[in-house]
């Protein structure tokens, strides 16, 4: 049955009414209007619908209601704007590190989390680090290198 | 005899205009200059995720004279689009690309003969910068001071030549792209995403096998749930349409466990796949033969055969697509490559005139192919249909658009090269076995859309054809050698059953076709004792397919490779539907326990470049994805189901496993513009199995090249 639900995303309690078994990505895309986190395969295999909780990626096709409450959401659309971009976006425009796009709002938390906890992180942890998310595209190497570029720009000077 | 006035367009011969522009001829199709500034575009290519848009308007911005920044390209849509058929074959650059050059310069013409009466000036005299008409005199005028929509409502004449290549400032310079923004900020820009008033969604229940049909279906738990709206079945078609997407696709499991199906084996026994390939009724056909002037000696034969699989499209985002109702009309949404075609099969399997359908393009995620695009946009016709006129929204699970969708097909190709005494090549033949490469909807009589054949008044299943040989063919892709042999037959063998649905997939039969000839000429290479380079260059006189076979062959140090114990390295080339992109790739690979591709160096031609960065990132993209395809991936099934159907069982090439890819563009500033999307497939594949051969001394003739398979073939 739905009931009231309080979730805290991307710095702001907001309340919605819900099922708490609904897995977390289709409140957030529909209830929340935050199309940017993408679903994918709805079974936590491709990384598309990556979202953060509590710093770590996860998936939020596989993230019940009841599971996200009281810890810190944040989604693609809280990590920067066009005008205030995370130095992981800044650095995706610069590699030109995208084709379909689909698989990036995923990899963006992966990526996030990743410098959150190793701010200068080798090529091959940077690859380790996006491997539970897929690209068919083939974009991976730009990505990397975007990932790479954002970890160099974001050293203090 | 009085003389007859033919009625304007019968019987006319009407002068040949360039690219899309011959049959799309106003050139009020193309653009709209607004006072506000900016400009738009029209094309009917759509953006499938290889950036096709940016280029599209760089060429816009640059015929024009106006900056990048103004011009606004309109996606696609059968309500105001020029029809270019199908966003496929490479083909966007060449015939969008081509059309929007020569409007754009026909349309500046006409508005700098506009300027040059406003300022009563000569046109000569005239500078253009940024959109602006500047007099010697420093008076000025703009397109947007003359902005009238009716200079341009007349017929191209194809006389204006675009600028040359020495002149260009836009075209050749990797500009940003367009879409990369929104993407990267989570902007709600795909199919996905679309949002529209009182919208409803829906799922669909595809049945338990494709020789399945449905028995019995209990609704009742579906029905049960809370904010189900409808549920529809029509035949073996089954749907549910919900207030809330998640409602929708907890219904769809309750659906699935109430349907009971009778399944009946229908599909190839995956174990014999290539007896099965050519014991089937087959539509056999030339593809080419070059007679020798002068008849040979053949002193032996040797032959070869090699296999892929099928091979799925395994896009990360699910098809979906929007449709809303209003009275007899329905409106679409959808990430189709093909709007006016798919507006043509709606209307047939709908019962409507096709003014009656309005289909408009949203992006969708990644597309490599005939995907599911054009089947989920007709099951959101067939459901929104209950909706009383709300808009609903399908979406496909990633287990459906993995088993629904036509793949790939699977191939089988025998080549035998016929050697005089000294070696020499004299004769070659080549024959394919393979189903159509192409069921795209709109081409034949009944509709190509996977719910049409589910329904209980059932249309004929479309059998999958080949696109003629003038189109580069289909399964015959590159089939033909582009190697000076005197002499060779080339044959297509056509299934004409199809258990498992085939379609396009990225290159069509060039994948294979292309593994299989430079496989071969590594293995004839390798008789003579020949390194592969030099085998290539002997047999090579076009300039321009040296030139690529020598820049990657340089940029890898091909010549200065030491051999080392479990590396190798292998080349391959082609020239994409031997008439496109030039493209070799040199592959380095490591052979321990898994073959690892550690870098592919890929040299490509594509005429003039509009964008080198989007060129660059395609040929990366192409071969990363076609080391997947050539290391990884083959749909499996067994004799009843497909059985891969999720990323465990379908398993792609990860960021851990990607090789680094460096492409250099061959610079061929005169020759015109081809697209780059499906030039690295072929030549990818064949280059990472010459450089297995390479590093194990084993031929691997059967894609995907697993660890199994090279065990096998060692023992």
């Amino acid at each position: 049955m739905p009931e009231r639900i309080e979730l805290n995303v991307n710095d702001e309690l907001r309340a919605v009414s819900a099922d708490e078994a609904t897995p977390l990505v289709y409140v957030l895309r529909n209830d929340l209007g935050l199309k940017g986190t993408r679903l994918g395969c709805g079974a936590n295999q491709c990384g598309a619908c990556y979202v953060l909780i509590d710093g770590h990626a996860v998936a939020s096709c596989d993230t019940p209601l009841w599971a996200a409450v009281g810890k810190r959401i944040t989604t693609v659309e809280g990590l920067g704007t066009p005008e205030r971009p995370h130095p992981l976006q800044r650095a995706l425009i610069a590699e030109q590190a995208s084709q379909c796009g689909y698989c990036l709002s995923g990899i963006l938390m992966s990526a996030a989390a990743l410098l959150a906890r190793n701010a200068a992180p080798t090529e091959s942890e940077v690859r380790a680090a996006l491997d539970r998310n897929l690209c068919r595209c083939g974009t991976h190497n730009r990505i990397v290198r975007a990932v790479l570029r954002a970890a160099r720009e974001s050293v203090p000077a | 005899m009085s003389a007859v006035v033919q009625p304007a367009g019968a019987n006319e011969v009407r002068p040949r205009l360039p690219g899309s522009l011959h049959s799309n001829r106003r050139l009020s199709q193309w653009l709209r200059v607004h006072a506000a500034g900016m400009v738009e575009v029209f094309s009917g290519k759509v953006e499938i995720g290889q950036g096709i848009l940016t280029a599209l308007a760089q060429i816009a911005a640059e015929e024009l004279d106006v900056a990048l920044g103004r011009i606004r390209m309109i996606p696609a849509t059968t309500a105001a689009s020029p029809d270019e058929g199908v966003t496929s074959g490479s083909l966007s650059i060449q015939e969008s690309g081509t059309a929007l050059r020569h409007a754009c310069a026909e349309a500046r013409t006409i508005y700098l003969a506009a300027a040059a009466s406003r300022l009563g000036v000569t046109a000569e005299s005239l500078r253009v910068a940024d959109g602006e008409f500047i007099a010697t005199d420093g008076r000025r005028t703009s397109y947007w001071a003359l902005a009238d929509e009716r200079l341009l409502d007349r017929e191209a004449t194809g006389a204006v030549q675009p600028k040359p290549p020495t002149s260009h400032r836009v075209i050749g310079t990797a500009v940003a792209r367009l879409d990369v923004p929104d993407k990267v900020f989570g902007a709600p820009r795909f199919i996905h995403d679309l949002e529209l008033p009182r919208m409803l969604h829906g799922r669909v229940l595809q049945p338990a096998s494709p020789g399945a049909t449905l028995l019995s279906l209990d609704e009742s738990r579906a029905r049960a749930l809370p904010g189900v709206v409808a549920i529809v079945r029509d035949g073996g078609f089954v749907g549910v349409v919900a207030e809330r997407e998640d409602v929708a696709v907890k219904a769809l499991a309750q659906l699935g466990d109430g349907a009971k199906w009778n399944e009946t084996p229908t599909l190839p026994d995956a174990a014999v796949l290539v007896d099965w390939l050519k014991a089937q009724p087959l539509d056999t056909t030339p593809v080419d033969t070059r007679e020798a002037s002068t008849p040979a000696q053949v002193a032996r034969t040797v032959r070869a055969r090699y296999t892929r699989p099928y091979l799925a499209h395994a896009s990360i985002g699910p098809s979906c697509a929007l449709a809303q109702w209003s009275g007899d009309a329905v409106r679409i949404w959808t990430h189709s490559q093909g709007i006016y075609n798919l507006r043509v099969d709606l209307g047939r399997a709908l019962g409507l005139p096709i003014e009656k359908v309005v289909v408009e393009h949203v992006e969708g995620a990644g597309c490599y192919g005939h995907n599911a695009a054009d089947d989920v946009a007709f099951d959101a016709a067939l459901l929104a249909r209950v909706a009383d006129r709300r808009p609903v929204k399908v979406q496909w699970t990633r287990e459906d658009d993995f088993a629904w969708p036509a793949f790939g097909p699977a191939m089988a190709i025998e080549i035998e090269a016929d050697l005089d005494a000294g070696g020499e090549i004299v004769g070659w033949r080549h024959d394919v076995w393979s189903n159509g490469h192409s069921s795209r909807p709109g081409r034949a009589t009944t509709p190509a859309l996977l719910a049409a054949w589910h329904r209980a008044k059932a249309s004929e299943r479309v059998i999958a054809v080949n696109p003629p040989v003038a189109a580069g063919g289909g399964a015959d892709r590159n089939s033909v050698p582009l190697y000076d042999f005197p002499a060779w037959r080339i044959v297509n063998h056509r299934l004409l059953a199809m258990p498992l649905r085939t379609s396009a997939l990225r290159s069509l039969g060039a994948y294979a076709n292309v593994f299989a000839i430079e496989s071969f000429l590594d293995e004839l290479a390798a008789e003579r004792g020949a390194d592969p380079l030099d085998y290539r260059l002997c047999h090579l006189t076009d300039p321009r397919a040296r030139a690529v076979i020598e820049a990657a062959a340089a940029r890898a140090g091909w010549r200065a490779w030491r051999k080392r114990e479990g590396l190798g390295h292998g080349i391959g080339f082609a020239r994409y539907k031997n008439t496109g992109a030039y493209c070799a790739v040199v592959a380095e690979i490591e052979a321990e326990r898994e073959i690892r591709v550690r870098r592919l160096i890929v040299a490509v031609d594509v005429g003039l470049a509009i964008n080198p960065d989007g060129v660059a990132n395609q040929m990366e993209g192409g071969a990363v994805q076609a080391t997947s395809w050539t290391l990884k991936e083959g749909v499996r099934f067994d004799r009843t189901r497909v059985t891969s159907t999720s990323w465990e069982d379908y398993p792609i090439l990860r960021f851990s496993e990607a090789p680094a890819v460096e492409v250099e563009i061959v610079s061929q500033l005169s020759e015109r513009s081809v697209g780059a999307g499906e030039a690295a497939q072929g030549p990818t594949a064949a280059a990472i199995a010459n450089a297995v051969c390479d590093a194990l001394g084993v031929r691997i003739r059967d894609l995907p090249i697993t660890s199994e398979r090279i065990v096998a073939a060692i023992g």
